[in-house]
């Protein structure tokens, strides 16, 4: 078994095998990355550019210590500081960078299918860090490996996805592969954030948050993307908050030793009362340590000669 | 898996297959590495053995094991995973399958014996080092293989061996291991 993609762009395509493939390679690397010195040579030699088109701080800084802790050199290039502005094309960027040798890109763009249209047009591995509203494939793998060194299954396993479902690429990337992977996937909104058809990707659908978290043994929260409220998606932010807000309270409908999981940034008090954000039964600061170990885990598999 | 890879080819009767060594003379072998690295070092004081994946790893608890019937003293074991330290990664199409390498002591100062099945090349003992200087500083590093079938590529030398065995580059050596569902046996495969 080994992973035979040129590219990372979405989960929807990958097998139940390949992805505990990235799983347990994602192991090794989470030895590496507790150890003193953090580094080791595999990549030595290889090119990777972070092609960010935009913000992000997370994920840019993630992918760059895994690609550092691999030997690979690192390039971050950011529209704003670029030739973008000047009114480059994605491609040509891309080509232009292609041309000094890069061997793995990692692209974040607004637009969905950026990736794909990238990998289409170039010869180096094009890994997705994020497009539009389609998927962070990434993103919910790292959340997958923290799930499961929590010691839960993914067969028949509970998760409730909360919030924004319909602008949330995490989300969408977590439903193709928590579905793949047996487990029941629930989620829950507003009307105005639960995309028609979402259903049909094997998720079930919830307006009652209450109902939602009965039973479950993963509580997803995604961030209210607060710069999208003059879309009337929603009335008030305190309405959102008594209404889809995760109480202590609400944590307690869950299953016992249910953990709460957030991509970042959070708003404190908005999606996620402070005091369960920094409660027992948050993970999100492991979601980030193994952000880093699951991405060299990709960099290590997309690495291979072309 | 390489074990599952290894009873495949041996079930089918590959024609040319010719035994070395039966599982008494591999017993009789680690018996002798056993004395050999007491009387080496002094005794356990400082040691640890770290095994190479996978049949390193086997082989570093059975040397344990007669170090402790001999000494009275259990020694702490480590198992490494050679595959971030090669030198061929980036001549590969596929990457291949990393298995965790787990160390659970501070090497740094201790007399380290790698533990491997057959010496080779070279190759692998030599990215061994680097893994192993990654996580600290031995006081110095030894080497115990079960077979050394000659060949090397590199300027390496095992501190202790089971058995010289030589072969043509063609031949294949594989130590076959209880521990991964074998009889206990090392065959020359024929090409």
């Amino acid at each position: 078994m080994s992973l035979k993609r040129k590219d990372l762009l979405s989960l929807a395509p990958l097998s139940v095998e390949e992805i505990t493939l990235i799983l347990q390679t994602a192991d090794s690397f989470k030895e590496v990355t507790g150890r003193e010195i953090k580094k080791v040579p595999a990549l030595r030699g290889r090119t990777v550019v972070n092609l960010f088109f935009e913000p992000s701080t997370r994920t840019r800084t993630s992918f760059e210590l895994a690609a550092k802790r691999l030997s690979a050199d690192v390039i971050n290039f950011s529209p704003s500081s670029s030739s973008v502005v000047k009114g480059e094309t994605l491609l040509d960027t891309a080509r232009n960078i292609e041309a000094m040798q890069a061997d793995i890109i990692v692209l974040r763009h607004s637009s969905a299918g950026a990736a794909e249209t990238l990998a289409r047009g170039v010869k180096s591995s094009v890994i997705n860090a994020g497009d539009g509203w389609h998927e962070h494939p990434t993103q919910a793998l790292l959340d997958l490996y923290t799930i499961r060194e929590r010691g839960l299954s993914f067969d028949n396993l509970r998760v409730a996805i909360v919030g924004d479902v319909a602008h949330s690429r995490v989300a969408r990337s977590n439903i193709y592969a928590l579905v793949k992977l047996g487990a029941e996937v629930r989620v829950v909104g507003p009307p105005t954030m639960i995309p028609m058809g979402i259903d049909k990707l094997g998720a079930k659908v919830f307006y009652n948050l209450d109902e939602a978290l009965s039973g479950v043994q993963v509580i997803m929260m995604l961030r209210l993307q607060l710069e999208r409220q003059g879309r009337a998606l929603f009335p008030t932010i305190r309405e959102y908050a008594r209404l889809y807000g995760l109480t202590a309270e609400r944590v307690k409908l869950a299953e016992a030793g249910a953990i709460v999981m957030h991509p970042g940034p959070i708003n404190r008090g908005v999606e996620i009362a402070p005091e369960v954000a920094d409660s027992l039964s948050s993970v999100i600061l492991d979601q980030v340590a193994n952000g880093v170990a699951v991405r060299m885990g990709i960099l290590y598999l997309m690495s291979g000669a072309n | 898996m390489p074990e599952s890879r290894m009873s495949s080819s041996t079930q089918h009767g590959r024609p040319q297959e010719r035994l070395v060594m039966e599982s008494g003379d591999m017993a009789r072998a680690m018996t002798r590495i056993a004395h050999e690295v007491l009387e080496r070092n002094k005794g356990v004081k400082d040691l640890g053995l770290v095994g190479i994946r996978t049949g390193g790893v086997h082989l570093a608890h059975r040397l344990a094991r007669r170090i402790q019937d001999i000494e009275g003293v259990s020694i702490p074991i480590g198992e490494l995973d050679i595959t971030l330290y090669r030198d061929d990664l980036a001549l590969r199409k596929e990457q291949p399958i990393l298995r965790r390498t787990s160390v659970p002591f501070d090497i740094s100062g201790k007399i380290i014996v790698l533990v491997d099945d057959v010496l080779f090349t070279g190759r692998t003992i030599r990215a061994a080092m680097d893994g192993l200087i990654d996580l600290g500083r031995p006081a110095e590093i030894q080497l115990a293989v079960l077979v050394d079938r000659g060949h090397r590529q590199l300027p390496i030398k095992a501190t202790y061996i089971g058995k010289n065995i030589p072969t043509s580059r063609e031949e294949n050596i594989q130590v076959l291991l209880e521990e991964a569902g074998e009889d206990d046996r090392v065959v020359i495969l024929k090409a």
